[in-house]
């Protein structure tokens, strides 16, 4: 084994290396070496702990000693006085913020890790394809309970009391929904899964059920017990052919264990799960179009009332739930209602998972406490914005919801306040954007995806939409207007008052928050034409400097379009009106002399004088 | 599954769960020092994407060849999506570990280094979070 009695870890992660603690690490490395320690102390680089705030981060093993913001000045007093004496540097201990104590084992400052799992708690732990490994962490346990002790009253009760909400985007609280289904009487009843996951870059139920599929399956069968359902169906979508596989693997474990089909456990109850494949249509997420997709029809919301719960697949009653809704169900049984609700904020309870994406340094998947702020998401977990930029506003909720910028920073993240800020929680796309990014261009990408998707039953959203793009599409080309500004917000407003269902409702969200919080951008746009972020190619200009031209007449054959004049060793100009800006002439200049510029009138009038 | 016994009430399960979590308690924790090394690879759609697969069947051949009596388990996201792919190595007796962007290359080292000396290598992601 090794013959290193210690290991000092230092962070290498984005955060801590702008402080950096790539110093830190050689400082400790040379001074090691000076001592003639080299051989019983190990230097290793980390990736992020989690901590960036209080960077950079050195850990000490075996005893688990934890240094914040370590200096490379810092690196001989660790080795003399922690290495050599064994004595901790009290200094750079962490310090306890409530009880001003420092902290001298890493094991006693749990909290500082922002992330509590509950429904992610067995992805990245078990064996997806064994459950075994599922019942060893305690799946089909709160089945068993539910089964043998509760009610089906009493197992909505302890769900409504435990305050968890719909984790699909809504929020709707999800005893209250099993509750109303519950109540309805009928010969068959359905509970379905809501695998459809479709805001771009939100992968959080995938991973749920590419990681821990028991715990969905387990939750539906609860679910099944209190509305008094035997037949359960998993919508999801065929690009997740991973998840289809693990999934049907768990449903035939369970199966050959008995833990679904008949009489579960002894108990009388019986359930079974199914699998209905969608094409992957983002309308499909909406419950009642996600049903009549799964009846074959196709895949378009209708009117509610009825709601699903009174009528739903097959005219039957259904309860549709989120694949993250239900993975924290079995928890709440087997842990209980005070408990999850002592998690979280006033009016949302638990935890919520979030793919964090974008101009990001830690993109990944996490699961946090509602109640988090988005600088705690961004800066600590997340270890900050890429190349050290300036962070310029989050995208959350995907195509229906909105922009957060700076000034929501300390806001705390639930149900309630994204809505107040003009976003929504959604299902927990996070896209983090930062100064490079052009705000009306994100606006017509969401636009684009939204006008692709819209599944064109009713006029305000098929036709509305397309309208919002077109206009979107003119102000980024430079052709916008004030009025076009107008006429975004009214055609926005209007979209969301009179669609049909909550994916049209909610689709001129990314236009009208940005609008709210990005209105220097668009006026920028229409009256300077000038898009500050150099995103928009038609606002951009090809400038030739006259110090740098030498007339060599390289820029001017190469020209598809012939924008470009002047004569042999005469300083070439480029024609804006007629340039299609490809960049033919910057790459073939060997000058140096051709450049982009976004801000080209003024400028260029005053190198043309 | 090979010893498929039905599970018919809940104190079936119960059992189940007890005798299932001994024995992979004695995997996880390596309370027993003549226990294995367990690998565990993150094989959600991420890291297969990032080449997660390749690194799993090297992991296998290659621990097999050096002749390293080691169990290898697929498992879900770990949620480093920044630093797919990643493994998971518990040695007997010690705490796991997470070695992230590991290709070929990075898992050949963790084998020699980690796995045969207990010497840590470069790249090592801390948990940065607490689990129920």
């Amino acid at each position: 084994m090794s013959q290193y009695k210690m290991h000092l870890l230092v962070c290498a992660g984005t955060g801590c290396h702008s402080s950096e603690s790539n110093l830190v690490y050689e400082m400790l490395r040379d001074e090691v070496e000076r001592k003639g320690l080299a051989s019983e102390v190990q230097i290793i680089r980390t990736g992020c702990f989690g901590f960036c705030e209080k960077g950079p981060i050195v850990k000490v093993l075996p005893d688990n000693t934890f240094y914040t913001q370590v200096k490379p000045s810092d690196a001989r007093e660790i080795v003399d006085e922690h290495v050599i004496k064994g004595r901790s540097v009290y200094r750079l201990l962490y310090t306890d913020p409530e009880t001003k104590e420092h902290i001298l084992d890493s094991k006693h400052m749990g909290f500082y890790k922002k992330q509590l799992r509950i429904a992610l708690r067995n992805c990245g732990t078990i064996d997806p394809e064994n459950i075994d490994e599922s019942i060893a962490r305690n799946a089909y346990q709160a089945l068993g309970r539910v089964l043998t002790a509760y009610s089906p009253q009493e197992t909505i009760e302890i769900i409504k009391q435990s305050g968890l909400r719909g984790r699909g985007g809504a929020g709707f609280p999800t005893g209250l929904k099993w509750e109303i289904a519950s109540r309805n009487d009928a010969d068959q009843k359905y509970v379905v899964c809501n695998a459809d996951e479709g805001d771009p870059g939100a992968f959080m139920d995938r991973s749920i059920l590419e990681g821990d599929p028991h715990s969905v399956l387990e939750a539906m069968a609860i679910c099944g017990y209190c509305i008094g359902a035997t037949k359960g169906l998993v919508y999801i979508r065929a690009e997740y052919p991973l998840a289809i596989k693990r999934l049907k693997t768990a449903i035939a474990q369970a199966r050959d264990y008995g833990l679904l089909g008949e009489n579960i456990l002894g108990t009388g109850f019986s359930f079974d799960v199914s699998m209905k494949y969608g094409a992957g249509a983002f309308v499909c997420g909406e419950e009642t179009a996600l049903i009549h997709s799964m009846e074959g029809k196709r895949g378009e919301p209708s009117n509610k009332p009825p709601f699903p719960a009174q009528s739903g697949y097959l005219g039957k009653p259904t309860n549709v739930n989120n694949v993250e809704t239900l993975a924290n169900v079995p928890v709440i049984i087997l842990k209980g209602a005070d408990w999850f609700s002592a998690i979280g904020t006033e009016k949302s309870k638990g935890t919520k998972v979030f793919a964090l994406a974008g101009k990001i340094n830690n993109v990944g998947l996490i699961e946090v406490p509602m109640g988090i702020t988005l600088r705690e998401i961004i800066y600590e977990i997340g270890g900050g914005i890429k190349n050290g930029k300036k962070f310029k506003a989050v995208q959350t909720g995907g195509p229906s919801g909105g922009c957060l910028t700076e000034e929501h920073l300390d806001t705390r993240i639930d149900y309630e306040s994204l809505t107040a800020a003009g976003s929504m929680m959604g299902s927990g796309g996070m896209i983090v954007l930062d100064e490079d990014d052009c705000m009306v261009s994100v606006a017509k990408f969401f636009l684009g995806f939204i006008v692709e998707e819209s599944c064109g039953k009713c006029a305000p959203c098929r036709i509305g939409n397309k309208r919002l793009h077109e206009t979107l599409t003119k102000i980024t080309e430079g052709k916008g207007t004030q009025e076009d500004i107008e006429k975004l917000r009214n055609l926005g407003s209007v979209i969301k008052d009179t669609s049909l269902c909550g994916l049209g409702q909610s689709s001129p969200n990314p236009v009208l928050s940005t609008l709210d919080n990005f209105m220097d951008e668009y006026l920028e746009h229409v009256h300077e034409k000038k898009c500050r972020s150099g995103q928009c190619r038609n606002l951009l200009y090809y400038v030739i400097s006259p110090d740098e031209c030498i007339g060599c007449m390289a820029c001017k054959r190469v020209c598809p379009t012939h924008a470009i004049s002047g004569e042999k060793k005469e300083v070439h100009r480029i024609n804006q009106e007629i340039c299609i800006k490809c960049g033919a002439c910057m790459d073939k200049c060997q000058f140096d002399a051709i450049s982009l510029l976004n801000d080209y009138p003024r400028v260029a009038e005053t190198i043309n004088n | 599954m090979n010893q498929m016994t039905g599970i018919r009430t809940l104190a079936d399960l119960k059992k189940k769960q007890e005798e299932v979590s001994a024995r992979m308690n004695l995997r996880d924790k390596a309370e027993n020092p003549a226990s294995l090394v367990q690998v565990k690879v993150a094989m959600a759609t991420c890291g297969i994407a990032s080449g997660a697969k390749e690194v799993m069947e090297y992991l296998v051949e290659e621990l097999d060849k050096r002749g390293i009596a080691a169990v290898v388990t697929q498992t879900g996201c770990m949620g480093y999506c920044f630093a797919e792919p990643t493994v998971e190595i518990t040695l007997p007796e010690r705490e796991p570990v997470v070695f992230g962007y590991v290709n070929t290359a990075k898992a050949d080292e963790i084998i020699e280094c980690y796995i045969k000396d207990g010497e840590l290598v470069d790249g090592i992601i801390p948990q940065n979070y607490d689990t129920i």
